[in-house]
């Protein structure tokens, strides 16, 4: 075991971090550089799962490929890493499978919304059964920092040495168009927000999608000399304005600009298998069994 | 414990796994009443890990906890900490958590 320093009065109890209990202990320290806000993101996560009264046995996590697919690596949960852009439908694939299980998929933005874009509209339509947390860094951590859809027009990547000329999506906007019931975005400056914002979704309905903005030190702020990634994260603090319910399409980024975090979105709308529960028995009549509820 | 740990104790202490820190000062920089500081010692990464430089200014919140992104500190509160030791001295020398 490791050294653990405090105070000379508690050097013979035996405390560990209480967050240990929900991650693979032996696979800590994890690869995530210094500064790189994905730790933080995953440490809020375990906290909601410890505080969210869920039985962690029916809690199932899938991660896409990247810097923040390895996330599935590290919680002692059942945890599946798939191939780049498939957490969705592997996920989808999962939940119909066992519905009583409570699926996260847990993944980068890369990997959500530039190859595995067209999963994440499709799930968000069928409001399917799933908590979506997307860590926002602004560009391919784990490919050496490429231009990706989420970077804000501006900063220089290694595709786009001058700096990126292409529009960005808007994430919450976009889950909210798509139909998602849950929306919201927090920034890994907002700790306790960010881990009550995963509870609350863990205990809803339907498809719910959180955008987590995250420092990226090695790539985007070095490219850009933003400095550490703990700069990055007083100008979270500096820059982030809360407005909750506020207009998913006011939600825009902009290079080191305002950032509107909150909770965009709470609604009710009923989930796949609702709907197909309730259209087969109504087409069907008693000759249906309704699944998974 | 002495006279002169009674007079700098604050309400809670933080609790630091010198090994998994790389130093990204999450925790120093946001501890809500600066209790947090860097070592002038280095783990075996070569990073300098935070200690608790102001003890009489902690109040184990947790917030380093939450922040730390590589889960190599976490604050407790000295009634917490009371409360684990009675349970544990009540259980002998078995593992809380294992």
């Amino acid at each position: 075991m490791t050294t653990m320093t405090t105070c000379g009065e508690y050097k013979d109890l035996d405390i560990q971090n209480p967050v240990f209990k929900v991650l693979r202990r032996e696979r800590i320290p994890h690869i995530w550089c210094p500064g790189c806000g994905i730790g933080t993101s995953l440490n809020c996560f375990a906290r909601a799962l410890a505080g969210c009264g869920l039985n962690l046995d029916k809690v199932a996590v899938v991660s896409g490929i990247g810097c923040t697919g390895r996330v599935a690596g590290y919680l002692n949960l059942d945890s599946f890493h798939t191939t780049h852009g498939r957490a969705i439908p592997f996920a989808t694939g999962l939940k119909l499978g066992n519905p009583e299980l409570n699926v996260v998929v847990y993944s980068g933005d890369g990997d959500l919304f530039a190859i595995g874009g067209n999963h994440f509209f499709h799930a968000a339509r069928r409001n399917m059964d799933l908590l979506v947390v997307c860590v926002n860094n602004y560009t391919y951590g784990m490919t050496g920092g490429q231009v990706a859809p989420t970077t804000p027009l501006g900063p220089t990547q290694t595709t786009m040495p001058y700096g990126n000329f292409e529009p960005s999506f808007n994430l919450p906007f976009v889950a909210d168009a798509c139909g998602a019931t849950y929306v919201a975005r927090w920034t890994i400056y907002h700790v306790r927000q960010l881990a009550k914002a995963m509870e609350e979704g863990l205990l809803k309905k339907g498809l719910r999608f959180i955008e987590v903005l995250c420092p990226c030190p090695t790539l985007y702020s070095r490219r850009n000399k933003l400095g550490d990634g703990v700069d990055q994260v007083k100008y979270y603090k500096e820059k982030s304005v809360i407005k909750h319910g506020a207009d998913t399409k006011e939600a825009q980024l902009t290079f080191q600009g305002e950032i509107i975090v909150g909770k965009f979105v709470d609604r009710e709308r009923p989930t796949w298998l609702e709907s197909m529960n309730k259209h087969l028995c109504a087409a069907l009549g008693d000759s249906y069994a309704p699944y998974g509820s | 414990m002495t006279d002169e740990s009674t007079e700098k104790r604050g309400k809670g202490t933080v609790f630091v796994k010198e090994a998994l820190c790389k130093g990204c000062s999450y925790c120093i920089d946001f501890c809500p009443t600066g209790a947090i500081c860097f070592s002038k010692e280095f783990n075996h990464k070569g990073y300098h890990f935070p200690i608790l430089a102001n003890a009489e200014k902690c109040n184990g919140c947790d917030l380093c906890g939450l922040y730390c992104p590589d889960f190599a500190i976490f604050g407790v509160r000295y009634k917490d900490l009371e409360e684990m030791r009675m349970k544990q001295s009540g259980q002998g020398l078995t593992q809380a958590t294992s």
